[in-house]
């Protein structure tokens, strides 16, 4: 792969572009900024706040890369994308062929330019950032830009799949690990049918990521090439109940690929949680991304005018920026610890205060009080400082003596993680699981039933689009070489 | 898609349908659900199975109207397709042969005890099923229950029917007169929450299926939530059969009021629009 990777840095044409313009010149230009819909116009509709780059934009961001024989970009891609390849294809203008490299790689480039967490991954390890002391290569932006260039052009090129090889294989789930994997296994010739519990395809790219984010088109674009790939998806179907997998085995499916995501929403069990107006960020998503609820769907969704989220991930900061949206005067975040240690994207935390969202940071929930029909109307929130660093190496909040806010609300959405989701794992005898409840793995993503694998969020807890897709690819590869080996 | 291929009126509000589902009709217990959505923008509604034909397929669903969604399933006919169905969902009844079995319905409850009280029966139970209701016209499935129970005792508010009183009165009468060992109930929350009270009187181990607001009915929201035991439990998972006597009625009986307002609203909205009444 690196080998591979090396050959292709010593091409001509690329020589010849590093060469055209010195390092210095590259350097001295400085980092693009992304288009975005002004704050104020942009919460209260549902438009995807990110414009992307213009092609003249994307031309001069790529200019600003090295094309590092060492790049460490690349080290910091949790699935290893030849970044310098992509970018100095666009350098040269030649996108689809950028687009392409992307493919190889990443099952879902536009998803991931949109989604990553870049600043903790790529570029974070890019050389401006850990030599330079400038702000990296926007790779995030240069990704999506590619991915959205291709998908625009109406050029997007089908992978040519090995001829159908007769061996029928499952996936639960269709989410990213569920979609990537059944691309993959498609390309190698299997006949591959996803099973879906919802009535939509895309697991949390369709009911948790707002479309302001993450627009439906472009999940809905990935899921049409995969259907031409000859994947089937089924909506409707939950594996383990509808269906379970001794009759998947019987109905001849050779291999199972469990990527059922972590959909369980966690709650804090505290006093007055099951009061009217306090609801799981999932719940909340789920109303309005996938039932449409506040738009045009039959489902209502209660979201007041104070509005608070307890969390400080990016599901708390799309469920606050959704509030907003929804109508809210106060859309605030309680976060326990300091801002420096929320999970969520920096740019998501960057949007959400250009939107006008408060950030209440050391702040942790203990009890909220109703009124005498039962809704919600107050939170009491303990004031917290930072204290030493636990095992993760954050700082851990530890409560100030006494101090305790009172404030107003009328909904509350309880943000503070996600578990695995048990339905599989329990249905089927022969899984081990560990003590959180995700699915045990070895190294090539094989549960303890040798046909069954397992990627995503189901084997990491809640984790990211990209890891998850990397899951699936991996997976793919894995199974590919097991039923190979097992001749079946 | 699911194509119904049967539909019959069991009361002016009350509407029986036989649907194409194949593989829930294959795995469904009593006791089973499934989620329902009318339309690319209806809302997902929990349906208890009633019965199920892995013959030919199909499942049956009782659907009494009360709100927009069940109004919209309502008004499917014969050869139409329901948009979504899912299934089979939740815990199956715990289903044995106890003895003397009381089944207490009333309400929404009614058509959801149905397939428990066939099930019971089925076990070999002796099945004295209860049927509350406000008044005489709104007494539903009382002819499927008959076929089922050895003995229906009918409660009416008003008196118009049956006898006059509540239905834990009826309850009562059977359990001052024989022995019982078994209870179910379904129905409004205030309801179960007596019948638990009268029960646990009685030292009648009592078991309540309760039908809270759903979304995905997976465990995935949180909006099924329920606190039995003094501990939260989601009743698409969990349940949807709990002890009777660990239920916290009261609050489930609030957080079923969460949409209260916005349902009826669209609930005039809708008859506004199809100018049906
Ligand atoms: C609101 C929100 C925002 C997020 N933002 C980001 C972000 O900005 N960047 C990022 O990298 N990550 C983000 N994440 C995390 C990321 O979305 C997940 O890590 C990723 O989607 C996991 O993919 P997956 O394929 O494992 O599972 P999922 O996407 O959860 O998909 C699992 C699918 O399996 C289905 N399923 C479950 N059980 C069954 C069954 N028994 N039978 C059939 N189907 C079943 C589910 O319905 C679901 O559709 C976010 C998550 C949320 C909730
Ligand atoms: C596990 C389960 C099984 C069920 N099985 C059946 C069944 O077999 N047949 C059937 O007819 N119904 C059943 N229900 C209830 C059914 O799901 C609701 O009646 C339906 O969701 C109402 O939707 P709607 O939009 O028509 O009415 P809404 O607009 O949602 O409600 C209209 C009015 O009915 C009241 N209401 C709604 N749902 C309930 C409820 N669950 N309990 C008490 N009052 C309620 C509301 O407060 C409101 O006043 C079941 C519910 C659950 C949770
Ligand atoms: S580290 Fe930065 S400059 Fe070097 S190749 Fe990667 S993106 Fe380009
Ligand atoms: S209906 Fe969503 S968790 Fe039960």
């Amino acid at each position: 792969m690196t080998e591979n990777r090396a050959t292709t840095r010593n091409i001509p044409w690329r020589e010849q572009l590093r060469k055209s313009i010195t390092n210095k010149e590259r350097t001295a230009i400085s980092r693009v900024h992304m288009h975005e819909l002004d704050a104020n116009y942009r919460n209260h509709n549902n438009e995807e706040v990110n414009m992307g780059l213009t092609l003249e934009e994307a031309l001069t961001e790529a200019k600003r890369c090295l094309d590092c024989p060492n790049p460490t970009c690349m080290s910091g891609c949790p699935v290893s994308i030849d970044i310098p390849g992509f970018v100095k294809n666009i350098e040269r203008n030649e996108i689809l062929e950028a687009a392409s490299i992307l493919k190889q790689t990443s099952a879902l480039p536009a998803v991931c330019g949109r989604v990553c967490p870049q600043e903790k991954q790529c570029e974070a390890a890019c050389i401006y950032t850990q030599k330079l002391g400038k702000e990296a290569v926007a790779i995030g932006y240069l990704e999506r830009f590619a991915a959205d260039f291709e998908r625009e052009s109406g050029q997007a090129s089908i992978p040519a799949c090995a001829p159908n090889n007769g061996i029928k294989i499952a996936v639960v789930g269709s989410g990213p690990a569920g979609l990537s994997f059944a691309g993959d296994m498609a390309k190698r010739g299997y006949q591959v049918t996803v099973f879906e519990a919802l009535h939509e395809i895309g697991g949390v790219l369709k009911y948790g990521i707002p479309e302001f984010r993450l627009p439906n088109d472009v999940i809905d674009v990935e899921i049409e090439n995969i259907k031409k790939m000859g994947v089937e998806i089924i909506t409707n179907c939950i594996v383990g109940k509808t269906i379970t997998y001794e009759e998947l085995k019987q109905e001849g499916y050779k291999g199972l690929f469990v990527a059922s995501g972590a959909g369980l929403p966690r709650f804090m069990n505290i006093s007055g949680e099951n009061l009217i107006g306090v609801m799981s960020s999932n719940e909340y998503l789920t109303r309005i991304n996938l039932m449409g609820a506040s738009r045009d769907g039959d489902t209502p969704v209660l979201s007041g005018k104070n509005v608070a989220i307890i969390g400080g991930g990016n599901t708390a900061m799309d469920a606050v920026r959704t509030a907003k949206r929804l109508g809210a005067n106060r859309a605030m975040i309680v976060y326990r610890r300091s801002e420096h240690e929320m999970p969520a994207r920096i740019e998501e935390i960057k949007h959400a205060k250009e939107e006008g969202i408060e950030f209440l940071t050391l702040h942790n929930p203990i009890e909220y009080l109703g009124d005498e029909r039962g809704h919600v109307t107050t939170m009491r929130l303990q004031k917290m400082e930072l204290g030493e660093p636990d095992e993760s190496g954050r700082r851990s909040p530890v409560e100030i003596p006494g101090a305790i806010d009172n404030i107003e609300v009328d909904t509350v959405i309880v943000s503070i993680g996600v578990s695995p989701n048990p339905l599989v794992p329990s249905s089927i005898q022969g899984l081990n699981v560990t003590k959180w409840g995700t699915l045990v793995v070895n190294d090539d993503l094989q549960t303890t039933i040798p046909a069954i694998y397992a990627g995503g969020d189901i084997v990491r807890g809640g984790a990211t689009v990209i890891l998850a897709m990397g899951d699936g690819r991996k997976a793919a590869a894995a199974m590919d070489e097991y039923l190979h080996s097992s001749n079946c | 898609m699911n194509k119904i291929l049967k539909k019959a009126f069991f009361s002016s509000n009350v509407v029986y349908f036989e649907v194409e589902a194949p593989l829930i009709a294959r795995s469904r217990k009593a006791g089973h659900f499934v989620l329902v959505k009318v339309g690319t923008h209806g809302e997902r509604i929990p349906l208890t199975i009633a019965a199920s034909d892995p013959v030919k397929g199909s499942i049956s669903l009782v659907v009494q109207r009360v709100g927009v969604s069940s109004t919209k399933l309502c008004a499917l006919n014969e050869g139409e397709y329901i948009t979504d169905l899912v299934g089979p969902l939740g815990k199956a009844t715990h289903i044995e042969q106890f003895g003397t079995v009381v089944c207490a319905g009333g309400g929404v409850g009614v058509a959801p005890l149905l397939p428990i009280v066939e099930a019971m029966k089925k076990a070999g139970n002796r099945v004295i099923t209860i049927l509350a209701a406000r008044s005489k016209d709104l007494v539903i499935l009382e002819e499927q229950m008959r076929a089922n129970s050895d003995e229906v005792i009918v409660m009416t508010d008003d008196g118009t029917y049956g006898k006059k009183g509540i239905v834990t009165a009826g309850i009562e009468e059977v359990l001052l007169r024989e022995h019982v060992d078994m209870c179910v109930t379904v129905g409004p929350a205030v309801m179960m929450k007596y019948v638990a009270l009268l029960t646990k009187k009685y030292n009648v181990p009592t078991m309540a299926s309760l039908n809270t607001i759903m979304v995905d009915g997976t465990g995935m929201c949180g909006a099924c939530r329920v606190t039995v035991g003094g501990k939260t439990k989601f009743v698409c998972i969990d349940g949807p059969e709990f002890d009777a006597h660990q239920v916290d009625f009261d609050e489930m009986q609030m957080r079923l009021g969460s949409y209260k307002e916005i349902e009826r609203e669209a609930m005039e909205h809708y008859l506004e629009e199809t100018g049906s009444n």
